[in-house]
């Protein structure tokens, strides 16, 4: 393994050149999140503003951190002090901060978000000191943020491929038994124990096995997957090459969301590195196993992250399910053992493998050991992922964590369209495969949406069954068909059309569902409606009995109205409002017909954030009945 | 709009197997936008299926179209984070401002509109896509303002 050495020795010189620069280095988050929120514009300002002060400094695109509410962030190292990070910036004060730190060593303080050195620096707090990122855990996103995702050197020199030399070492059966011992469940939902599944495969005699990274990452509200790869694609690709090691697959197969481009790059490009560094395709490092891997991209189609699905639509059929047994652990893709593992399940692996079973089983409770990554979207202050250790109570994460929300908080909805939504009165629910479906909810593949009081519970339950029925692939009635008379009853409630008999029936078509449906898709589907049908029942009765919707969302059963002692008479909203429903001369207080208006909201925006106007555009429900 | 264009995809490098359909459609809808019939008939003779296996096949998933794409794409994200920060008032928004329904194009064929599930970029919901661009926390009253930028 010399040569394992040697790539790790070049790795390091070529990471550590990095903090022994003379000239600064900049760090910016370039993953599709910080793109999304001008990362390319600030990279602009970045090279500009270099050339206007005769700058030189090196840029470094690192992925995303997780703190996805400060995006943009940049880094800057220079002048021997520590890394400081800068967040939420903008091209004006990016160029700000550039100047005043680079040429005048001035601190732009307000835009600084930590530093990330090892000792005390200039009063300016440690980055990792940030309440959302204090009590995360981080091993499966260490590098997440930090490293450059496209340099291979990075990743080796932070460990990368040291938990692939260990495992060449070893029998694979004592890899699988690491696993297992580790507890390791997996990731994308399911949470079956990762060292037994990989151990019916490996006792399946078969010519040929295959291995399959599932990052069709289908739920939305839900980004792990995308954050993982593009941020650290080699830590995913080098568990593919364990787990392919220990199961005895000689071929791989990355089934990846063709909506992420820049995270298929990203593995494109990591893939060929691998290559170039003996890590992938014949004799791994030497040794006698030879190992590739092909990206299939998906095209659209939740249901293909079904494993039999899956394999179906790999082989180039129409993604439907099939029953199980056999599993395809046993007869998967072309009727040979096949293993289907998460992107995070894979990214945990080489980190066990490193570090031993007993350390991963630090973290965590009773039978749900290591750590979970979670998506926090929704009405919370603190947006982005995290990374706890499972157990961690949903208040942690939504409160402490998070932030909690702005207006009152309503409930948390877990596992996208199979799972349920989570009142208030359970947040100290810890966070754990068995707890989350006690309380009629699913771990899920970690998408945590937040909710307030302005989100409609009826109106999250229809968007989810509406999902759920489109992309029901059809081969069994109960899904097909009791999904959209779901969704009908639904609807009905939401225009304020329903009979009070409705709520039963629907009770009644979800537990059908749920119990008859062939695969995961089906049985799950009624899981939203059937948590909020427990926990939330008077809204819907509200719904139902009096066409009042507490949460103002419901179309139908809202209006908008002028509240004539603020309106200040200014127009904006007659100006807006695309069907003349508003009007009014000026400086008089204006009149919202009701028969005209749309409730397209343009003059409940305009009145709230123009600074003549005076908030004067309220929406209101009546209790009826 | 019948053609008989020859396909000028890379076809034979892709192995005659059927694992290569989807693969293959996705290489011709990235060259043409979307899937010509005759497309379609060349795959299936390709990989040995009929035209209707294939057809079969390419209509199930999401991301294939048999529709000239207009000149620019309107996505507007409908994930859970969306939905909730009003997603769903932007497609009507767009629907009224470009009298277009998702799923069709503009009389002038500039724009078509699209549900999309999810684009990931959920902290910065609601989320807007127009080709490659993408516009985070998106409310009615920007909408124009966006959209009219493109020629």
């Amino acid at each position: 393994m010399n040569s394992f050495t040697e790539l790790k020795k070049k790795s390091s010189a070529d990471w550590n050149s990095l903090s022994i620069m003379a000239d600064p280095v900049i760090y910016l988050g370039m993953a599709s999140c910080g793109k999304a929120a001008g990362a390319d514009k600030i990279k602009e300002v970045i090279f500009k503003t270099l050339s206007r002060y005769d700058l030189k400094a090196k840029l470094v695109e690192v992925g995303c951190i997780g703190t996805c509410y400060l995006e943009p962030i940049m880094d800057i190292a220079a002048h021997g002090n520590p890394r400081l990070s800068f967040g939420n910036i903008d091209e004006r004060t990016a160029e700000l901060i550039l100047h005043k730190y680079l040429v005048d060593k001035e601190i732009y303080n307000r835009k600084v978000l930590g530093h990330l050195g090892s000792k005390p620096f200039d009063g300016i707090p440690g980055f990792f000191e940030q309440p959302m990122l204090k009590s995360q855990v981080r091993i499966v996103t260490k590098n997440c943020g930090f490293i450059d995702p496209e340099n291979i050197h990075h990743y080796i020199a932070n460990d990368g491929y040291q938990g692939l030399n260990i495992a060449l070492g070893k029998e694979p059966s004592e890899i699988i038994e690491e696993i297992y011992e580790s507890g390791l469940r997996g990731r994308g939902g399911a949470g079956f124990r990762t060292g037994k599944k990989w151990k019916t495969c490996y006792d399946t005699a078969s010519d040929k096995k295959y291995l399959i990274c599932n990052a069709d990452e289908g739920d939305p509200g839900a980004f792990m997957n995308r954050l993982l790869i593009e941020s650290d694609p080699h830590a995913v690709l080098e568990g593919m090459v364990i787990a392919a090691y220990a199961i005895g697959a000689t071929q791989g197969y990355i089934y990846i969301r063709a909506e992420y481009p820049l995270a298929i790059k990203r593995l494109q490009n990591a893939m060929k590195q691998m290559h170039e560094n003996g890590l992938i395709g014949k004799n791994i490092m030497g040794s006698d196993f030879s190992f590739d891997i092909k990206i299939k991209e998906g095209a659209g189609a939740f249901v293909c992250g079904e494993e039999t699905s899956l394999i179906h639509s790999i082989e180039g059929l129409r993604g439907m399910p099939r029953t199980r047994p056999p599993f395809p652990a046993v007869s998967g893709l072309h009727g040979k053992p096949t293993i289907i593992n998460n992107v995070e399940t894979l990214g945990t692996v080489p980190h066990i493998v490193r570090n031993g079973s007993q350390w991963y089983r630090q973290y965590g409770i009773d039978n749900n050991w290591g750590t979970k990554t979670f998506s926090l979207v929704g009405k919370i202050r603190r947006t982005g992922l995290i990374e706890v250790p499972l157990g961690t109570t949903l208040r942690k994460i939504i409160f402490d964590i998070g932030g909690g929300t702005q207006k009152e908080f309503k409930a948390v909805q877990t596992g996208g369209p199979s799972g349920g939504c989570i009142p208030k009165e359970l947040l100290d629910t810890p966070v754990t495969y068995e707890t989350l479906a006690s309380v009629g909810s699913i771990m899920g593949s970690g998408g945590l949406i937040v909710m307030d009081q302005d989100t409609c519970i009826v109106d999250i339950a229809r968007y989810f069954l509406d999902f759920i029925q489109k992309e029901s692939c059809g081969k069994c009635t109960p899904c097909r068909v009791g999904t959209r008379h779901m969704v009908e009853i639904l609807e009905k409630i939401c225009e304020g059309q329903a009979e009070p008999e409705y709520l039963d029936k629907l009770e009644s078509l979800a537990k059908l569902v749920k119990s008859t449906s062939l695969c995961g898709l089906g049985q799950t589907a009624p899981n939203p409606v059937l948590s909020t049908l427990r926990y939330f029942r008077n809204e819907y009765i509200e719904h139902v009995n009096e066409y009042y919707c507490p949460a103002l969302v419901c179309h139908s059963l809202i209006e908008y109205i002028v509240v004539k002692e603020k309106c200040t008479g200014c127009q904006r909203c007659v100006s807006v409002c695309p069907t003349g429903a508003i009007t009014g001369p000026r400086s008089e207080v204006h009149n919202l017909d009701q028969e005209k208006c749309i409730k397209c909201r343009a003059c409940y925006e305009i009145c709230r954030f123009d600074a003549i106007a005076g908030n004067a555009i309220e929406i209101t429900s009546r209790k009826e009945g | 709009m019948e053609q008989t264009d020859t396909l000028v995809i890379d076809i034979n490098n892709f192995p005659a197997e059927e694992g290569s359909l989807i693969p293959l459609l996705q290489r011709a809808q990235a060259e043409y936008g979307y899937l010509k019939e005759d497309m379609v008939e060349q795959i299936a003779e390709y990989l040995g299926l009929t035209p209707s296996q294939v057809f079969g096949v390419a209509s199930f998933y999401s991301q294939f179209r048999f529709t000239e794409p207009a000149k620019h794409s309107i996505c507007v994200c409908l994930g859970t984070a969306c939905h909730v920060s009003g997603g769903e008032t932007l497609v009507e928004a767009f629907e009224r401002d470009l009298n277009v329904k998702p799923g069709e194009k503009t009389a002038d064929n500039k724009f078509d509109l699209n549900r999309v599930a999810c684009l990931g970029c959920c902290a910065l919901a609601p989320v807007v896509k127009i080709d490659n661009d993408i516009y985070s926390k998106v409310g009615v009253i920007k909408l124009k303002e966006i959209w009219s930028s493109y020629e």
